[in-house]
């Protein structure tokens, strides 16, 4: 008889430092396709796993191998029908015949696997230089409560059901006719009363009789336990994500010529960014977006990215866009109203004064949160560092910022200055998730 | 009698397994193996173990235990997705060459499946790691499991002391050298060290016994041939008290590395011991799991013909295992070379009938084990004895060769055309079964490098030299990273010179200086 171990219950995963490893090998290359994922994909669809190519570079194991293209070898194959010594066959297609094995390499390093959304998360964070409190609170799922549901066989011993329990307890004594103590006291009493009486024979066969009586009531009792495992019952709890309202986001972005591809790229980052933070706080977000030149319109997500239009630069369109949108579907006692807008800053001199008034009379009343990013040229991010002068929506929204404590804006010229524009959003999350 | 007793007893039925019915099947399986086939095996120990396992067992080539690497975090990778698509099916069991022998089975095989694989592997693989002299002689089976366990131990500690990424380095560098990391004809003599200053003393002994002050006293022969002469002394000196040419550059680099850390040349050790492990599988494939298979197959029918096994599971049984001994031809889609599991088969069964049932042409071929009747002793000297490369040299038979009507291409890379060399009639079975060994001898497929020189006193720099055999150079790009990694385990230059085995003219020379 062999030695039997069961193994299947051991702790699975024996590869994942392993995997840790190979990730970290190839990091370089995995931000690299994040980064393409997130510059292509749409800004919800970061937040889930996503499958990456085979990095190549630093993932390679050479060792020394024959070159296939030189030399004289020979190949043994089964199954000749129709050829003689001495026949020649042209070799298919020049380089490796049949016979050569294929080549385990090459084909070994193309494909893809799958990245699990914690790690696409990390990936997508490097960049960003957040702070690791506000990584762990965006990577955590929604909260969930546990909830009665019903009973189970099987759990910890806190959540016992006593009056399940008992019940399954009776039911299954009165099934498999346990004696009860009664008819035990009975009989000691008879034997007792017997044993007081003056002793004869027959007096003393029924006294045997009476205790194997005893003895075997005893046995059965014994047996058949009181309360037995099968009979215990847990309370089942079902865990329950807890209801958050909902919020929707407006992405605002100028589309004219002077935003470029880089420039695109970052707002984007932005707007994932707080689409990450939304849907973790909000168990629905929805996202708006709204382009506009000299004159604003909602679009789908592709467009928003991907079209380039001509035109002038009117902000106070997209934001009296919004406003209407707000009206028209999101009202304010259901909705939690977060906006983003990213623009490179140019803007008609007199527009930026409807801005502010627009804003100061209408929206900041309505939205949670305003973020505004003005991209700049890496090289610009010098001149302009701190000063208050620059363009001249900055100089408009400026006004807004002293006034209104949920607005926030901020010069950005690379991924890591993302951040600090929803630093006061990260840091209120506790009272944002009371209120919700 | 008791067999005919239980001959109606059915070992099981139905297709679910417990580990009553497996120790059951077993005990059966054992009992006939040993008597009816003679075998001999290590004790068994069977673990059952879930698909995921299994692929965790896959990517750590098939080891239990196996210290962290990002490249068997690769391989998981890789084998999980052919494996989900569903491009590959996993392997039924695994088994190690250790003692107790380990089995595993999956937990997704059926009860006829289970038996199969008992047989194949708790007694066939089983009975020749125990047997085959290669196994015997260079694998230590009662002690891999413990030094694995050393090993992993021992490479977590280096992280947690020199860093992640300094570990990482050194087993890249070794895992590239793995093939070259075996010694390939001769065991390192295992000497302790008190032999070691015994010799010492010795060689002392006798160079004071044998001195004569007369030698010094003779007059320095001719003045140019003496420095000459001196120097490839010098030359001849150095290279004997380094033991070169060595073919185990990894042997080379641990015991003579310039730059390595105690616990650098530790890890190196590591890799090494584990290729050197795996080096007589690499040699038995064809015989081992040909051996497996034969057994399994032998085995099944037995039970089948007494009646232990139902026809259904028989059926199941039979299924399986054509599916795993079919040879697609070389023409088909499917073909992806010789299957080692048929070619295995083929030729046991081969043997088998010649000691039963000789053509007049087995008589000629096989003089000695042609109808000796017992084809089991046959089998049993075959299986302990030889490593591929003799075993289809010893018996593949033309009988074989017809049915597999096998034939030889030659193929040089720079004409356009193969030909065909050798098909299967009376001219061409000598010449087919010496090429088909002639594959098997990884001895001589694999590219022939050793290292030749090493200047310690000079400029320190490790002479590798590639014996290239019928023309056949290495691959460039992967020649050049893997002497990179060399050079950091060396830790000073490395050249790589190309020398005709033929004609000994230099081919060509890499230094990684110019890398």
């Amino acid at each position: 008889m062999p030695i039997f171990i069961d193994r299947r219950l051991n702790p699975k995963d024996k590869s994942l430092g392993n995997r840790q490893r190979f990730l970290r090998r190839a990091r370089d290359e995995l931000k690299r396709s994040i980064r393409d994922h997130v510059r292509t994909g749409r800004i919800a669809d970061i937040d889930r796993e996503h499958a990456v190519p085979m990095p190549r570079k630093g993932t390679s194991e050479p060792t020394f191998g024959d070159d296939k293209e030189s030399g004289r070898r020979q190949h043994i194959l089964p199954g000749n029908r129709t050829f003689s010594p001495g026949d020649l066959i042209s070799k298919p297609g020049g380089g490796g015949g049949y016979g050569s094995a294929p080549g385990t390499t090459e084909s070994e390093d193309d494909f893809r696997f799958v990245l699990s959304r914690e790690e696409v998360l990390d990936l997508f964070f490097e960049d960003l230089e957040l702070p690791d409190l506000v990584k762990l609170n965006l990577k955590q799922i929604l909260s969930f409560k546990p909830r009665r549901a019903g009973f189970t066989a099987s759990g910890a011993p806190t959540n016992i059901n006593v009056g399940r329990t008992m019940r399954n307890s009776h039911g299954r004594r009165i099934a498999l006719r346990r004696p009860k103590q009664a008819e035990l006291d009975a009989i000691a009493l008879q034997i007792a009363e017997l044993e007081a009486k003056p002793a004869s024979t027959a007096m003393s066969e029924r006294i045997a009789a009476l205790r194997e009586e005893f003895d075997r009531i005893e046995r059965r009792r014994r047996r058949i336990a009181y309360v037995d495992p099968v009979d215990i019952r847990f309370n089942r709890f079902d865990p329950q994500p807890v209801p958050n309202a909902s919020a929707v986001m407006f992405c605002l972005m100028d589309v004219s010529g002077s935003m470029g591809e880089r420039e695109k790229d970052l707002a984007k980052r932005f707007f994932v960014l707080l689409h990450l933070f939304l849907t973790r706080r909000y168990e629905r977000t929805e996202v708006v977006f709204i382009r506009h030149t000299h004159e604003a319109k909602e679009v789908d997500e592709h467009t928003f990215f991907y079209h380039t239009e001509s035109g002038g630069t009117v902000v106070s369109t997209a934001l009296e866009e919004m406003h209407r949108i707000i009206e028209e579907r999101y009202p304010v006692a259901e909705w939690n109203i977060y906006a983003a807008q990213a623009s490179d800053g140019d803007n008609f001199a007199t527009d930026s004064e409807r801005c502010i008034e627009l804003l100061d009379r209408k929206l900041m009343r309505l939205c949670q949160y305003f973020a505004y990013v003005e991209i700049i040229d890496e090289r610009e991010s010098h001149i302009f560092g701190s000063t208050e002068n620059g363009t001249s929506l900055w100089r408009a929204y400026n006004a807004v910022d002293g006034k209104w404590p949920n607005f926030q804006m901020r010069r950005i010229a690379a991924p890591a200055d993302i951040y600090p524009v929803f630093r006061e959003l990260f840091a209120r999350q506790p009272d944002l998730r009371k209120s919700a | 009698m008791v067999s005919q007793a239980r001959k109606s007893e059915l070992l099981f039925s139905g297709s679910d397994w417990d580990f009553n019915k497996l120790s059951r099947v077993y005990d059966e399986i054992e009992a006939i193996g040993l008597e009816e086939l003679r075998l001999d095996i290590y004790p068994v120990q069977m673990e059952i173990i879930s698909s995921e396992q299994m692929l965790d067992a896959y990517s750590s080539v098939g080891m239990p235990l196996m210290y962290r690497h990002w490249s068997f975090g690769k391989h998981f990778l890789y084998n999980e997705l052919l494996y989900r698509k569903g491009a590959r099916g996993l392997a039924y069991e695994l088994v190690i060459n250790s003692n107790p022998c380990i089995v595993y089975l999956m937990e997704e095989n059926t009860m006829a499946l289970q038996a199969l694989v008992t047989a194949h592997a708790a007694l066939g693989h089983n009975h020749f790691f125990k047997n085959n002299h290669l196994f015997r002689q260079w694998t230590d089976a009662g002690g891999i499991l413990s030094y694995l366990d050393f090993a992993k131990s021992y490479i977590a500690r280096c992280e947690e002391r020199h860093g992640m990424a300094a570990v990482e380095a050194i087993l890249d560098s070794a895992h590239a050298l793995m093939e070259q990391g075996v010694f390939r004809y001769h065991r390192p003599p295992r000497l302790s060290s008190e032999q070691q200053r015994e010799g010492l003393r010795e060689r002392l002994e006798y160079e004071e016994r044998s001195f004569n002050d007369l030698w010094r006293t003779l007059p320095p022969s001719q003045e140019s041939g003496d420095t000459k002469t001196a120097g490839d002394d010098d030359a001849a000196e150095r290279k004997k008290s380094l033991n070169l040419p060595e073919e185990n550059l990894l042997y080379f680099l641990e015991k003579n590395s310039l730059v390595l850390e105690p616990w650098q040349r530790e890890i190196v050790r590591i890799v090494r011991v584990i290729a050197q492990y795996f080096y007589p599988q690499r040699q038995t494939q064809v015989m081992n799991e040909g051996c497996a298979t034969f057994v399994h197959y032998t085995l099944m029918n037995m039970l089948f013909d007494r009646g232990r096994i139902s026809e259904g599971a028989m059926l199941e049984i039979l299924r399986n295992h054509s599916n795993v001994v079919f040879q697609p031809a070389y023409d088909d889609p499917r073909f992806s070379g010789i299957n080692p599991y048929a070619l295995g088969l083929d030729m046991m069964q081969d043997i088998q009938r010649i000691s039963t049932a000789p053509t007049a042409e087995d008589r000629d071929w096989f003089p000695d084990i042609a109808g000796r009747g017992d084809w089991r002793d046959t089998l049993l000297d075959a299986w302990a004895n030889h490593r591929d490369e003799s075993f289809i040299r010893q018996y593949l038979s033309p009988r074989l060769i017809r049915k597999w009507r096998l034939f030889v291409l030659a193929d040089g890379a720079d004409e356009p055309h193969y030909e065909v060399a050798s098909i299967h009639n009376e001219r061409g079975y000598g010449k087919i079964r010496s090429a088909l060994a002639q594959s098997y001898d990884i001895g001589a497929n694999r590219p022939d490098i050793q290292v030749v020189d090493v200047d310690l006193l000079g400029d320190r720099h490790l002479r590798l030299q590639h014996t290239v055999k019928d023309g056949v150079m290495l691959e460039g790009q992967s020649r050049d990273a893997t002497l990179r990694h060399i050079r950091n385990l060396w830790g000073y230059d490395v050249s790589l010179a190309a020398i005709d085995a033929g004609t000994g003219a230099i081919l060509s020379e890499r230094w990684t200086k110019e890398l």
